[in-house]
């Protein structure tokens, strides 16, 4: 029998969900609701006595203090009141509930047997004048979303789950040797294989050598393999890439693997002894201490997050942190960073592409889902950054990065013939078939109906069971290496474990959420929060004793051989057997165009205002620069107490701060540094300056909070549209060599990376490209966390001085895009001086010169100094003809324009803002003699931001609060 | 006594655990994290401990609501256990989602009966939020002999504390509960502002009644908090040490654990 429970809050007690779901009807415009509440389902399935429904309701289900609770019940219509409206949303059949599994478990402990099913679901009663569409409106827009959940019909009882029927087992093959090659691209197309032409023939020619046609799961296993998310062809593949840049000749290159060509050939050439492992395992490792090194990793997961945000961003993080705890013989996450590019918030809802959902939407989903996977997970999310362009309409961007700390000696593994291949965690189901091979197609409005099996939602406490658990085993040196169930499932990675040895795997072995999977379905699942190891026969007892213990789900799937053959069996048939070197060696390499024409754009060509105070509050109010605070409030940056540096400082900890301080060991000195530089509007101008620009923030990022270039490390994560497309993949190819270059004279190599492509939305005929954007995210360690700096004024009298020069470049510039304009000269770097200003600055912080330091990045110096005095509750006066100003293309006939706006304004890289105690003045300046600054002023106590113009005249004043409102208004949601 | 015994409970979603644990040493403490199968099974005995420590995170995914299933699973499956360790007078202490498992099991403020008379709800705000927060300590003007709650003795009048959480705001079941809550000095922190008066939101990061952060029972020894005192034992993880010029490197937090272990060296 199925038994209703609803809970609702008490008369009197405050409806903080109804009330916040009231507040987003209003934001949708619909301004007849009149109150909104909220009421929690619960369904249960139980062949045990009411009595006994009572008691869990009684003693489980509600909170006896705000809530009451009314048992097979459920709120109904009054007859034809027009102004009441119920809307009921649940989780569609085969969707998981993350509740079900705990309220379960709190049953049994109040002793109940007999219960065989819980599901929830919530009820929405809202009250006021709504027609039935606004009623669909309010639901599709706010309350769920159609991948995941329905709208619950009256009398609908839904506990089934989808195809949970017996399965009996049929081997399917797929007559593929005797296709023609207009057969191969149906059988790709159908089977989402997503493999191209010469692949599915590549495959073809090794099945006909073998005189048999491949299984299903064979060729699900090959395009899993050979996907671009897991093998990275474009990166791996041949490109011939032509170059024309303005008043150059043209110029053919043939880039044969661009990735070994670039970015890690950078880190090849530097050879740093610090690297420790780079490239090879789940993410890049490098040293910390005597007995530690620290990895990190960023991973995307836009096409998910684009279909549902929550979950694809919540499995997203879900999957960051396991490629951590996947690196060596596993690391323990510290801490979370996430950057994100959505269209705006103010996006008119009519322009929004079918099949899109309402980027406002997206940004929240996506936010909450990083909320409850890093809050959950107990890692500090304490870094990140948000941007937006409207061609992120139909792709979001979602970065998800996880730094960890492994002991040395735990840093590596190397599994072995006769190993046992055991799984891990979480049960496996339907859940995201063929992610990894959608996610290196396009999206198209019919993405959210085919590859709806795609979309996930994370079960954050399961992946901290295992966590808990698999750090104990490593402890006792209980297994020999480890890897996560991340894109491709098992088929990824036990794939991957076994390269150079061989496997058997007996897939009816793997715990399944539900009955009805196929053997195939099972192998390329990528249900969330599993990971693979591989155990010494002789310590499998105690190895799954201490999961055991700790109720986390460990099973032996199969064992390691030396036959170089993955093979698969389901009930002792089987149903795969493949060469490991076709598997990993066979993809045929990829031969693709790329052209780079350098763009002419047109400089703007208007006067300087004389007052810039509008143009300051318009900057601060840009959704680009605004405060995240109602962002990262919501994530715990506190958690492990490690947090030095946190996202927020000031006088109210406010303040935006530059790079992220974490100590992981509490009790020692030494920190981590974590920061990160994206900026894809110099891209439109020159994707190789933007490459530059990225590494030059990251970098002045983790000098700002007193950090040194001693030992920075790289990562970085291409996201660009279709590289079948040449003008895409030229750009692609022009920014990875400005990542070698910079790469190479900042002395920070690359240790880990990932691209994501394909990133096009395509409606009929028209396809909408993301701005290609490259993230450069940078780790630092830092020796004593006690020397680090805050961004924020501390104290009036002290002076205030900008180190680097303001070139009057302002292509790709938020001031040029206040007026609509893109601009041609976008900011430069010029390595050898930032590197000297750098280290310098390091200098100065090491001699406690400094007390507050705030890098110059978009809005130039004008949002610098506001930063720093709203933050710091104090003025500051600043005079612009003391900073130092060069036009790059000045010359006798064009003498350099200066002007008080492109100053305080010019987005130039390697600047900082720096606030000097009176008496430091004579060491500091000795300190940055050969680099250019100036002493441009000083902070005052009077609550004013006061600029000086070039002619000594006031150009720009304002009250610190009205800049901090400015700057806080947009997202005060 | 040398060093008290502190039994820092794990199961399937603790998070603070470690740093929890790392407070009660630096406090002088000898702290064991014990998962909670183990006292179930008996493999490990909680008599053996002098303190228990119920830590944050989001126990079993905070599903149905926080705190709520492992207080449950204490009710049924470890009350005989913990009304020992009471009896014998010694000390627990709940943070965050440990202060959740307090209240939801009826621990807190506490009768024989274990019935639940209060709860921590949905924040105000509907949303998860992490600041820092002031908080006063009603009983400070009372000198150390008189505070009724072990934990808080000498602290200054008010305190500086992080709290991250999404359903804090304390209230309880009538009127009645919370006076005799004040009348026996069990409310022991209250959000305030950095002189010590009670504000709103964002001070009250949650709206709960009366501002209330922290309640111990009956007896002073078991205490339960919103904000996270293990964050903050030493001044480097303040927001703005830049500004502190203190001689002093100890965290308002550290004060607290001391409090706890210096207890049960003299008492128990």
């Amino acid at each position: 029998m199925i038994y209703n429970v609803e809970l609702k809050n008490r008369a009197g007690i405050f409806d903080a969900i109804g009330s916040g779901v009231k507040k987003d009807i209003l934001d949708l415009g619909i301004n007849s609701i009149k109150e909104a509440s909220f009421i929690q389902v619960y369904l249960i399935e139980a062949g045990c006595h009411p009595e006994d429904i009572r008691k869990i309701s009684e003693e489980l289900l509600v909170d006896k203090i705000t809530q009451e609770f009314s048992l097979n019940s459920p709120v109904a219509l009054k007859s034809n009141d027009p102004n009441q409206h119920i809307v009921e949303v649940a989780y569609n059949p085969g969707v998981m509930d993350p509740v079900e599994e705990s309220t379960l478990k709190g049953i049994r402990d109040l002793g109940i047997k007999g219960v065989t099913k819980v599901k929830t679901a919530k009820k929405y009663i809202f009250k006021g004048k709504l027609t039935s569409g606004q009623i669909k409106t309010i639901s599709e827009k706010l309350l769920y979303n159609k991948l995941i959940q329905h709208i619950v019909k009256p009398g609908e009882l839904h506990l089934c789950v989808r195809g949970d029927i017996g399965y009996v087992f049929k081997l399917i093959s797929v007559k593929l040797i005797n296709a023609s090659d207009k057969e191969l691209e149906r059988i790709s197309k159908d089977g989402q294989l997503f493999l191209n032409i010469q692949e599915m023939r590549c495959i073809r020619e090794y099945f006909k050598q073998l005189k048999r046609n491949p299984t299903d799961c064979e060729l699900e296993t090959i395009a899993q393999t050979w996907s671009e998310h897991c093998w990275h062809k474009t990166f791996r593949g041949i490109i011939e890439y032509t170059e024309e840049i303005t008043d150059q000749k043209p110029r053919v290159i043939v880039i044969n693997n661009l990735l070994k060509s670039t970015i890690m050939r950078a880190t090849k050439e530097l050879n740093k002894p610090w690297c420790v492992s780079v490239f090879k395992d789940n993410a890049g490792v490098i040293e910390f201490d005597d007995r530690n090194n620290i990895c990190f990793k960023v991973e995307t997961h836009n096409h998910p997050s684009a279909l549902e945000p929550f979950g694809g961003a919540n499995t997203g993080v879900g999957g960051v942190i396991r490629d951590c705890l996947g690196t060596g013989l596993g690391a323990k996450p510290i801490l979370n960073t996430d950057v994100f590019c959505f269209a705006s918030p103010d996006y008119p809802f009519k322009k929004v592409p079918a099949g899109c959902l309402h980027p406002k939407r997206v940004m929240k989903g996506v936010v909450s889902g990083v909320r409850d996977y890093g809050n959950k997970m107990g890692i500090p999310t304490v870094n990140g950054a948000i941007l937006f362009h409207e061609r992120f309409v139909g792709n979001p961007l979602v970065y998800c990065g996880t730094v960890g700390i492994i002991p040395k000696d735990k840093s590596f593994k190397q599994a072995n013939k006769g190993d046992f291949i055991v799984l891990l965690g979480g049960k496996t189901g339907r859940d995201g078939i063929h992610g990894a091979t959608f996610s290196s197609g396009e999206l198209t409005h019919e993405s959210e109906v085919v590859s709806s099996g795609a979309v996930q939602i994370g079960n954050p406490i399961q992946e901290k069971k295992v966590l808990d658990v698999i750090l104990q085993a490593r402890d006792q040196n209980l297994y020999s290496a480890i890897t996560d169930c991340g894109a491709g499932g098992l088929s990824s990675a036990v794939g991957e474990m076994a390269q150079e040895l061989g496997v058997r795997v007996y897939l009816e072995r793997v715990p399944i959420k539900y009955n009805g999977l196929s053997y195939t379905e099972t192998w390329i699942s990528e249900s969330q929060e599993r990971m693979v190891v591989s155990v010494p026969k002789d310590n499998i007892a105690k190895f799954l004793d201490i999961f055991n213990r700790e109720n986390v789900e460990a099973t032996i799937i199969g064992e390691l051989t030396d036959t170089k053959r993955l093979k698969l069996y389901y009930q002792d048939n089987l149903v795969c057997d493949l060469d490991m070197s076709f598997l990993h060696e066979g993809i045929p390499q990829v031969e693709k165009k790329a052209i780079y024409i350098q763009s002419k754009q047109k400089e703007p060509d208007f006067p300087c205002p004389k007052d810039l105070t509008a143009f300051l509050l318009k900057l601060l109010s840009d959704y680009d620069i605004c405060s995240k605070e109602w962002v990262i409030r919501q994530y715990d940056h506190e958690v492990q107490g490690g947090s030095v540096i946190k996202p927020l400082s000031g006088i109210a900890n406010d303040g935006p701060s530059d790079a992220a301080v974490v100590r992981p060991i509490q009790g020692s000195k030494r920190g981590v540094v974590v920061s990160n530089g994206i900026n894809f509007r110099y891209g439109f101008i020159d994707p190789y300056w933007m490459a530059a620009s990225c590494i030059d923030e990251a970098l002045r990022q983790i000098i700002s909070v007193g950090g040194s270039l001693k030992e920075v490390a790289l990562l970085d994560n291409f996201c660009w549209g279709n590289p079948d497309k040449p003008d895409r993949l030229g750009c692609m190819v022009r920014a990875a060599k400005g990542c070698y270059d910079f790469a190479k004279a900042f002395q920070t190599p690359f240790i880990s990376g990932k691209d994501s492509l394909n990133n096009e939305y395509t409606i009929g005929k028209e396809s909408i490209a993301i701005p290609g954007t490259l993230l450069i995210s940078a780790i630092g360690i830092i020796e004593n966390i006690e020397k680090t700096v805050s961004m924020y004024a501390k104290k009036p009298g002290d002076l205030v001085y900008i180190v680097g020069n303001t070139y009057q470049e302002l292509g790709g510039s938020h001031y040029y895009n206040l007026f609509d304009h893109l601009g041609n000269e976008c900011p430069k770097v010029f390595a050898d001086k930032a590197k000297l200003i750098f280290d310098s600055l390091s200098c100065s912080v090491d001699s406690g010169l400094i007390s507050a330091m705030h890098d110059c990045s978009e809005g130039g110096l004008g949002v610098a100094c506001s930063e720093m005095a709203f933050s710091g509750d104090l003025g500051m006066d600043i005079f612009l003809s003391e900073v130092p100003y060069e036009n790059p293309s000045s010359t006798i006939h064009n003498p350099p324009s200066k002007r008080n706006d492109f100053i305080l304004f010019s987005q130039s890289n390697s600047r900082f803002i720096v606030e000097i105690r009176k008496k430091d003045q004579k060491a500091f300046e000795k300190m940055i003699s050969k680099v250019p600054f100036g002493l441009i002023g000083c902070i005052s106590r009077d609550k004013d931001l006061k600029v000086r113009g070039l002619d000594g005249k006031i150009c720009l004043k304002a009250k610190i609060n009205e800049l901090k409102n400015a700057w806080q208004k947009p997202m005060r949601w | 006594m040398d060093k008290p015994r502190v039994c820092v409970l794990r199961t399937a979603g603790t998070n603070c655990d470690q740093e929890t644990a790392f407070a009660f040493e630096k406090a002088g403490a000898l702290a064991e994290l014990v998962h909670i199968n183990r006292l179930i099974l008996r493999q490990s005995n909680l008599d053996n401990y002098h303190i228990l420590a119920l830590s944050g995170g989001f126990t079993y995914g905070d599903d149905i609501a926080a705190g709520k299933i492992l207080a449950n699973e204490l009710r049924h499956r470890l009350v005989e256990l913990v009304r020992r360790f009471i009896q014998r007078g010694k000390l627990i202490i709940g943070i965050c989602n440990g202060f959740q498992v307090l209240v939801k099991s009826g621990l807190l403020p506490g009768n024989l009966d274990l019935d639940q008379e209060a709860s921590l709800t949905i924040n105000d705000s509907a949303k998860f939020e992490d600041r820092w927060v002031y908080l006063k300590s009603p009983g400070h003007k009372a000198t150390k002999s008189q505070t009724k709650c072990v934990w808080t003795k000498g602290l200054p009048q008010v305190i500086y504390l992080p709290v991250a959480h999404g359903e804090g705001k304390f209230i309880t079941m009538d009127n009645s509960v919370l006076e005799r809550l004040k009348k026996n000095d069990q409310v022991v922190f209250k959000y305030s502002d950095q002189k010590g008066a009670l504000s709103d939101y964002p001070d009250n990061p949650n709206g709960s009644q009366e501002n209330i952060a922290g309640i111990c029972d009956d007896t002073g020894r078991i205490l339960g908090l919103m904000p996270h005192p293990e964050r903050h034992i030493d001044v480097s993880q303040h927001p703005r040490r830049h500004n502190e010029n203190k001689q002093n490197t100890e965290g308002d937090g550290l004060l607290i654990f001391r409090n706890g272990v210096e207890y049960a060296k003299k008492n128990l």
